[in-house]
């Protein structure tokens, strides 16, 4: 017996979050349950048996059957255009999990909790968001969130509707809306200055993002015991 | 039984008579990496042949260099699947190195900077069908493909081709390398599909 | 394709262990065989997953951890670790 099997996972709603990302929810028959923050493997087959998988964060909490994840399409890759362009409400594709117990948040905790996203890294560290509101949680939050320009966020009427103890902070690296104090840029040591230095760290992005982050937590006085990072990288796509 | 996934083709997996069994073509140089990649400066690197009398056989850069130099053009074949055709290299056969070396050892152990390895009869180093590449397409060999300088023996699966070669320990029995120890065949012949231990 | 430095944590072998395991390994700390850093599984910094997934240190870069999958086995090396420590709540 397999402790973790593959599972049929059919698509049932799609939501286009920009205009290279959609959120896919999908029906998993008996689907275990999950913690924010922990992420599943994607099988895709075509018919003629040639298969690859994927690995995606969970952009939702807990919710029954269904399974929400948010795709990004990457230029170039092998999966993620046919998830975000090809797949319709009703197709099916194979999914196990939930995998990863460290990377995550649990709503018993108080503890203030540091979230510092970049990219489409904001998935797993939206499922804790969204897992903080829905157990009306009252651990304060803090959003950093990288992005290129304003029309690549994630999220952006979730994030800008009021939610108690939730402070979200907006880096841009290439263009910023008009008015914007920042200049655009990567982040440095001072976008993270604000932050409490006692909190729950969780950063999430592509692998240089992640270490420029994670380097400034530390010398800010963060403690690396406290730090939780997720890289993506060069299998993406 | 996997469920298909309707409308998924996956990258396109060009077939062709040319190729090895289960293998597709591919025309770009796809870059696999088991750990971070060395760099090594040309005025510290040296390339050494270690015979089983305990006797080391030592080159420097400007000594690899200054030996001839041969170009073949030669098929890729990884043993994750893809085929790169008609690549051309510069490089030094190892019948070039292995003239003055005396053994009578039957293995080679191929280690790389970085701390790397892969196993092989020496015979399949010999005779025209190995060298030390140190240009690919007519460029210095990038560090991601191995460079300054890596093994060339196309006509086992391309991990056999070790990449930042340092040198070579000739053995008088088969000593598994990185990824021979971790499941992968001792020999990996691509047209005998062999990829994994036991194939 | 791979650039300087692609790897990714630890936490990306939860899935491929979770094929051996009944218990999430990545949350099992260990100590490096090679410079004694401590840490969980899911701190590695794990290059692959062709030919094979490679998990190595985050402080000396030594291989900690190899995992291949081949079509009817998995190959599992933990050479790099001193003892895991797996919590069993």
């Amino acid at each position: 017996m397999r402790p973790l099997p593959w599972r049929a996972a059919k698509l049932v709603e799609i939501r286009q979050e920009t205009r290279t990302a959609r959120t896919l929810a999908f029906a998993v028959p008996g689907w275990p349950g999950h913690l924010a923050g922990q992420h599943v493997d994607v099988r895709l087959t075509a018919p003629d048996g040639y298969s690859t998988q994927r690995s995606y964060s969970l952009a939702a909490p807990e919710d029954g059957d269904r399974v929400e994840l948010t795709v990004e399409l990457v230029a170039d890759g092998e999966v993620s255009p046919y998830l975000t362009e090809v797949l319709e409400v009703g197709d099916l594709v194979e999914l196990r999990g939930p995998v990863g117990g460290w990377f995550v948040w649990r709503p018993e905790s108080a503890r203030p909790v540091l979230l510092v996203a970049g990219g489409s890294g904001l998935v797993p560290l939206m499922a804790m968001i969204r897992a903080r509101r829905r157990s009306a949680g009252l651990a304060p939050f803090h959003l950093v969130y990288s992005i290129r320009e304003p029309a690549q966020r994630l999220y952006p009427a979730e994030l800008d509707r009021p939610d108690p103890g939730l402070r979200v902070d907006y880096l841009y690296t290439r263009a910023t809306p008009g008015g914007y104090g920042r200049p655009p840029g990567r982040i440095t040591r001072a976008d993270l200055l604000t932050a409490d230095p006692d909190a729950d760290c969780f950063v999430c992005g592509p692998t240089g993002f992640v270490e420029a982050a994670a380097d400034h937590l530390i010398a800010l006085g963060h403690d690396a015991a406290r730090i939780r990072t997720e890289r993506f990288g060069p299998t993406g796509g | 039984m996997a469920i298909v996934s309707r409308g998924f083709q996956g990258r396109r997996r060009e077939e062709s008579v040319k190729l090895p069994p289960g293998q597709y073509l591919t025309y770009d140089f796809p870059v696999l990496s088991a750990g971070p990649t060395p760099r090594i400066p040309l005025d510290r690197w040296e390339f050494a042949i270690d015979t089983e009398a305990g006797q080391t056989h030592r080159w420097t850069w400007p000594e690899l260099m200054a030996l001839p130099a041969e170009q073949p053009t030669v098929d890729l074949h990884c043993v994750t699947k893809w085929s790169k055709l008609a690549t051309h290299w510069r490089g030094v056969s190892l019948d070039v190195l292995m003239a003055d070396v005396e053994t009578t050892a039957e293995y080679a152990l191929v280690y790389s900077y970085g701390g790397y390895t892969t196993n092989l009869p020496l015979e399949d180093l010999l005779d025209g069908k190995a060298w030390i590449a140190y240009a690919f397409e007519g460029e210095e060999l990038e560090p991601q493909h191995g460079g300054p300088a890596r093994l060339l023996v196309p006509h086992l699966y391309l991990w056999k081709s070790a990449k930042w070669v340092r040198g070579i320990r000739l053995l008088h029995e088969d000593w598994p390398g990185f990824w021979e120890t971790a499941g992968y065949h001792d020999y990996g012949d691509p047209w005998r599909e062999q990829r994994y231990q036991g194939d | 394709m791979s650039t300087e430095n692609d790897y990714l944590d630890g936490n990306t072998l939860a899935g491929p262990l979770a094929e051996l395991f009944a218990v999430d390994l990545t949350v099992a700390e260990g100590k490096c065989v090679s410079c004694g850093r401590n840490g969980p599984i899911a701190d590695l910094r794990v290059y692959g997953p062709e030919p094979g997934l490679v998990a190595r240190c985050p402080g000396c870069e030594e291989v900690i951890l190899r995992l291949v999958r081949t079509p009817d086995a998995a190959w599992l090396d933990l050479r790099g670790v001193v003892a895991l420590r797996v919590p069993l709540p």
